[in-house]
């Protein structure tokens, strides 16, 4: 049985001796490497672009927007954002110019001495600027989505309330860090079409934006994902831009072309996490039962649409949290500001609306007189309630016994008592904070239904088999699991399973690399197909009492004389019953969830307010672990993203421009900052995953931040309400001259 | 303006006799994946913070990205190329494979050779020692743990050095 | 169009810059006195490097120090320990001499980068560099260090405390050099303190840094020192909060008079790290929490 076993990731030897290729180990004859000139100004018009003297331009392949030989836009949901600049700036890095030259020396001398005039106008650089209109700088309002849910009366629920709570709750931005920057090659021309090879997450995204880009069919367009160090989100729909650059350059000069950004550009000019501001008003009753939430949910998209809207989707619906409460209102915004766009990263939203809920859910607790754990408690939505969005939860959940779990397993209730004792006489004082909280798996609500994901499976006459999928491994596993999935479903060696590069000219479209799918949606198409594959089989007798790879074997070498090309196709078919309405926002918002208890301990430094987590205990309910070594890895990885987001990774904005763009002053944990990370796992299988897998690549992102803000909230009696909580926050939250 | 000649750097590259040619300031670990194309080190960061860089100078730990050429002369330079014994893996590139320690693997050799340092001189090290150890490797991905597991495991398996 | 793509680059135009290798340390002295001004000194590479790759350094030429072996080394004589220029953080590490009589300058090495950076790093490009915000510095004037500076002229010595003369600016002249670094032996005996405040626990420029040194007989103070990085344009000692506590015995009332004079002795300021106001509160903190640990 293959799967719940920790089979060693296998392409694990290549990346342990230096053989895997990633895009910059890529090298093709004649090529030249790219630049790209980027605006300094936030936002203005486009007067003139000056080629300084001094610099042999001739030699130079330069590319503006006027060289675009399709749409100058990066294909994605409103179309709103040009690949290159034609007339006007609308944020800071904005690229503008493209070069490319065999000689980088020269090539970076190049790229400052072009000169970009622009004629600048009033900026907006925060959400209030952004909903006030002090200047509208997108649409008509500076909205790029609203989403309004509601459920029972809100209003009226308040005026009967017994207490009500109150609070707004801020996070900052965070860039994705992937140890690997941006980067790809691509050779292009019009009789040839465009190929590129690269740094990704979606190969298909980038297809679609080529396509456009160069108003080429889509057999002429070819995306090759090369050995991806990190993602995160970062290179869900970013490499578009980056692949369009690359191929315009190739398409004018000629020539293959990389360009890779190195870290101060990566981190200045691509996305980041939104930035959010959360209000909310809630009222419970004396006993400590939820009667109304009324939330407000504003997210910082940048300068353009790109996926705000779906950002703002998931936390929107991620707002309310596992908790059932009769009247709920819960209004989303994204907002435009002139910054680069924000973009997909781990959570893409929930993380936001979570860190506020769970937060604010310890000072209602406070507020009514009941331990933060018992509040919730007595709020979790169970089997057969319905949620915020109208979702009637069908699969079995037991939030309580995972809080149970949780609480034992991190001794919580006896360190709260013994830390309030010692407290008082140390300077380091000590606090343990929970957050309880839900992931929604895979795209919301009919996305799925839209993405109509294929897979496909193909054998050979000597019984390997390959599968082919647009999924990518960007570390997290794919390629490992999807092999154990298809070698237990067709029962061979799982050495006889090849994962085919995602490649667009051979693999279909199995959707993107995102929303926690790539184990649920897609791994169950691939055991689809390799079941699709046995039942093929089956007409050369495979099957009458014959199994094992011997058997297996004989049967392809069979089929292959009698009936050709073996190859099984598996589609994206959502499970019965599954509704869900876009005009209302109502209904089955996901397939399923998984569930999740998380509990911090730390300590706080009174002589520097410094912040330490000293002890982390994650668990969570999952439906199946396919390998627990990669699972654990996926939410050991994301518990210290997330302590990085909750008190180091600080954006520093200047006029929509991040100040900060290293890595010795943007600031991610090592090895000496993350505490002992203690994972436990939960399963109640899901009947539509594969072995009844749920998604779980994103669901660590949400629970560490409130968890260790509600610590250090006990540790000190603070009220910390945003993050990242800076030692120089706590400090003006807390502290009284001591001499 | 200068007129930098170009120069021809000698030293060894994992246990061969190299000859490196370029601007006396190239990195070092540009001439190192462009001249011998060993591409297992890379750039992360290009400010020494990141690690994914890191090779050993005669013995010792070094970022690349801040090594200039000219420093390379008359060294001896290992690389994550040179870390294999043909086929046979080093005890702490098993390790890695078989607990999870690399997932992305960016930062998998330079991690690979921070942990073979820490070995050389520790060979029992701490949990204490393996976090500061490795604490100029980045790693984005993994969170640790699976590291510092495959840090433990790999010095139980080490051969120790006859007393 | 040349014909294929040459050596990857960083953000400087390469041609613009030359490093080149003395023969030994009398040549690069020659050099130094022979074309004034023309060259700028090259240790590790670990600071240089990183601003030749953000295309912020100085375009022109290098004198690469790194093989002098006459600047390598440390010295112990009776009452000193002689570091030389090209002496690495590792090496600090590794000196049980310093361990023993100088333990702030090896926490202090210990904290500065990761085990890359601390095996290229050098005790005199440190200096050289003249940051407000290195690590090291606090600790060496706690030793009350003395820097040597070797010319064709010959050696000139001075107190490391009156060495930086403001931001980024030293007494060093264009022909200098930094050959050693002198610390006091003695005050093993002594209470030291060491802390680093950076955003995470390791590979962090520091917001502050505080290093001191107490000589206590019972409650009374013989002799105290107190340094500080980041909390001024250059690093100080901070000699009124010494002052108001030294000779005295650690009371409540001398704890704060020393903490409350602190606030002469630096200008902390807000920058990419921290606050002024975040600074001058924690410094006040360290001294306090050092002053009444010395005699809880």
């Amino acid at each position: 049985m293959l799967l719940g076993q920790s089979i060693p990731r296998r392409e694990g030897r290549a990346k342990v001796t230096g053989r895997a290729q990633y895009v910059d180990d890529f090298v093709l004859p004649g090529m030249l490497f790219g630049a790209t000139v980027r605006s300094a100004a936030p936002r203005g018009l486009i007067k003139r672009i000056e080629f300084e003297p001094d610099i042999p331009w001739s030699d130079f392949v330069v590319v503006t927007a006027a060289d675009v030989p399709g749409v100058n836009r990066v294909a994605l949901i409103v179309d709103d954002q040009p690949c290159l600049a034609a007339d006007r700036i609308n944020h800071p890095e904005e690229p503008v110019v493209l070069l490319a030259h065999p000689d980088r020396h020269l090539l970076e001398e190049a790229r400052r001495h072009v000169r970009i005039d622009i004629d600048p106008e009033p900026a907006v650089f925060t959400m209030d600027d952004a909903l006030e209109g002090r200047a509208i700088v997108w649409g008509q309002d500076n909205i790029f989505k609203n989403y309004l849910v509601t459920r029972g009366d809100v209003d009226a629920a308040m005026e009967f309330a017994d207490l009500i709570v109150e609070g707004e709750y801020e996070t900052g931005a965070q860039e994705q860090l992937y140890i690997e920057p941006n980067g790809m090659v691509a050779t292009a021309s019009p009789t040839g079409g465009v190929t590129v090879w690269g740094s990704m997450q979606c190969p298909y995204y980038i297809h679609k934006a080529l396509k456009a880009l160069f108003a080429l069919p889509g057999d002429k367009v070819r995306v090759v994902q090369m050995e991806t160090g990190g993602g995160f989100g970062g290179k869900e729909e970013y490499p578009s831009i980056i692949a369009c650059h690359a191929a315009l350059l190739a398409w004018k000069s000629g020539r293959p072309v990389k360009l890779v950004y190195d870290r101060a550009e990566d981190m200045v000019a691509t996305t980041k996490r939104h930035p959010s501001r959360t209000r909310h008003r809630t009222a419970v009753t004396r006993e400590g039962r939820l009667v109304a939430m009324d939330v407000d949910f504003v997210i910082d998209g940048g300068a353009y649409c790109t996926l705000s809207p779906v950002v703002l989707s998931r936390g929107t619906i991620h707002s309310a949290g596992p908790y059932v409460c009769p009247n709920v209102r819960l209004h989303g915004r994204a907002v435009a500001t002139n910054a680069p766009p924000h973009g997909a990263f781990r959570g893409f939203g929930a993380p936001q609306s979570l860190f506020a809920l769970e937060r604010h859910m310890d000072r209602v607790a406070a507020a009514v007189g009941l331990t933060p754990d018992e509040l919730r408690r007595r709020n979790f939505i169970r089997a057969g309630d319905t949620s915020a969005v109208g979702q009637v939860m069908r699969d079995p959940i037991d939030m309580g016994a995972l809080l149970d779990r949780a609480l034992g397993i991190s001794d919580y209730h006896a360190k709260r008592a013994r830390f309030d004792e010692i407290n008082p006489s140390l300077r380091v004082r000590k606090g343990i904070g929970l957050a309880t909280f839900m992931h929604g798996a895979g795209f919301t609500g009919s996305g799925e239904d839209h993405l109509a994901s294929v897979v496909a499976v193909e054998a050979t006459a000597d019984g390997r088999v390959r599968v082919l999928s647009s999924n990518t491994e960007i570390g997290q596993g794919t390629n490992t699991i999807f092999a154990q999935i298809a070698a237990e479903t067709l029962d061979i060696a799982i050495d006889a399973i090849e994962i085919a590069q995602p490649d667009t000219s051979i693999v279909p479209d199995s959707g993107p690399t995102v929303a926690s799918r790539t184990c649920m949606v897609v791994g169950k198409l691939v055991e689809s197909a390799a079941r699709g594959l046995r039942t093929e089989l089956e007409k050369v007798g495979l099957g009458d009492g014959t199994a094992g790879p011997d058997a297996f074997r004989r049967a392809c070498a069979d089929y292959a004389v009698r009936f050709g090309h073996l190859r099984a196709i598996a589609r994206y078919a959502a499970p019965p019953g599954l509704r869900w309405d876009d005009e209302t926002y109502q209904g089955d918002a996901y397939g399923t969830y998984a569930w999740a208890v998380y509990v911090a301990e730390v300590s706080v430094d009174t002589t520097t307010w410094e912040t330490r987590v000293d002890d982390f205990v994650a668990v969570q309910e999952v439906g199946k672990v396919i390998n627990p070594v990669l699972a654990t890895g996926q939410i050991e990885g994301g518990v210290a993203q997330a302590i990085g987001w909750a008190l180091y990774e600080r954006v520093v904005w200047r006029e929509g421009r991040m100040a900060n763009g290293e890595m010795t002053n943007y600031i991610m944990p090592t090895s000496l900052d993350v505490p002992p990370i203690r994972v436990f796992f939960e399963e109640q299988p899901y009947a539509f995953g594969p072995s009844g897998a749920k998604g779980i690549g994103e669901l660590p992102m949400d629970g560490p931040a409130p968890a260790i803000l509600n610590a250090v909230a006990h540790a000190t009696g603070a009220d910390p309400r945003a993050i990242p909580m800076l030692p120089e926050a706590l400090m003006a939250l807390l502290e009284t001259p001591r001499v | 303006m200068s007129d930098a000649p170009a120069i021809t750097v000698s030293c060894r590259v994992n246990g061969t006799p190299a000859e490196l040619h370029g601007h006396p300031m190239d990195r070092l670990l540009d001439v190192l994946r462009l001249e011998l194309r060993l591409t297992g080190s890379k750039e992360g960061c290009g400010e020494g913070e990141c690690g994914a860089c890191s090779i050993m100078i005669d013995g010792q730990l070094v970022n690349s990205c801040l090594v200039p050429l000219l420093h390379a002369q008359g060294t001896s330079i290992t690389t994550i190329e040179g870390v294999a014994e043909g086929d046979r893996l080093h005890a702490v590139q098993e390790a890695f494979i078989a607990h999870g320690g690399a997932q992305c693997g960016i930062c998998t050799p330079g991690m690979v050779l921070a942990a073979i340092t820490l070995l050389e001189r520790t060979p029992e090290p701490s949990l204490d020692d393996i976090r500061t150890a490795l604490a100029g490797n980045l790693c984005r991905c993994t969170g640790y743990t699976r590291i510092f597991e495959a840090v433990l495991q790999a010095c139980r398996s080490m051969p120790r050095s006859g007393a | 169009m040349p014909e294929h793509a040459t050596v990857r680059s960083v953000r400087s135009f390469l041609p613009e810059f030359d490093l080149h290798a003395p023969a030994n340390l009398t040549d690069a002295l020659e050099t130094l006195a022979r074309e004034p001004g023309q060259w700028r000194l090259f240790a590790g590479g670990t600071d240089l490097m990183v601003l030749l790759e953000a295309g912020k350094l100085p375009a022109g030429r290098y004198l690469s120090l790194w093989g002098l072996s006459e600047l390598r080394g440390i010295e112990i004589t009776d009452d000193e320990i002689v570091l030389g220029a090209l002496t690495t953080y590792a090496d600090v590490m590794g000196s049980e001499a310093l361990q023993a009589e100088c333990p702030l300058v090896c926490r202090a090495a210990a904290e500065t980068g990761g085990v890359a950076t601390q095996n290229r790093g050098t005790i005199g490009g440190n200096i050289a560099n003249a940051s407000p915000a290195a690590d090291t510095p606090p600790a060496l004037l706690v030793y009350d260090a003395d820097v040597d500076l070797v010319s064709v002229r010959g050696v000139r010595r001075v107190a490391y405390d009156r060495f930086h003369l403001g931001y980024k600016q030293m007494d060093l002249a264009p022909d200098e050099l930094v050959q050693s670094v002198r610390l006091a032996r003695g005050r093993g005996g002594w209470l030291h303190a060491w802390r680093k405040v950076g955003t995470r626990r390791a590979q962090a420029i520091s917001k502050l840094c505080f290093a001191s040194a107490i000589d206590l007989t019972g409650t009374a103070v013989r002799d105290i020192r107190v340094a500080l990085g980041s909390v001024a344009p250059t690093v100080v000692r901070a000699a009124h909060a010494e002052a108001a506590i030294r000779g005295r015995a650690i009371t409540h009332e001398t704890i704060a008079a020393s903490c409350a004079a602190l606030a002469r002795d630096i200008a902390p300021i807000d920058d990419l790290r921290s606050t002024a106001q975040y600074r001058l509160r924690v410094a006040r903190n360290l001294l306090e929490e050092f002053l009444s640990s010395a005699v809880a």
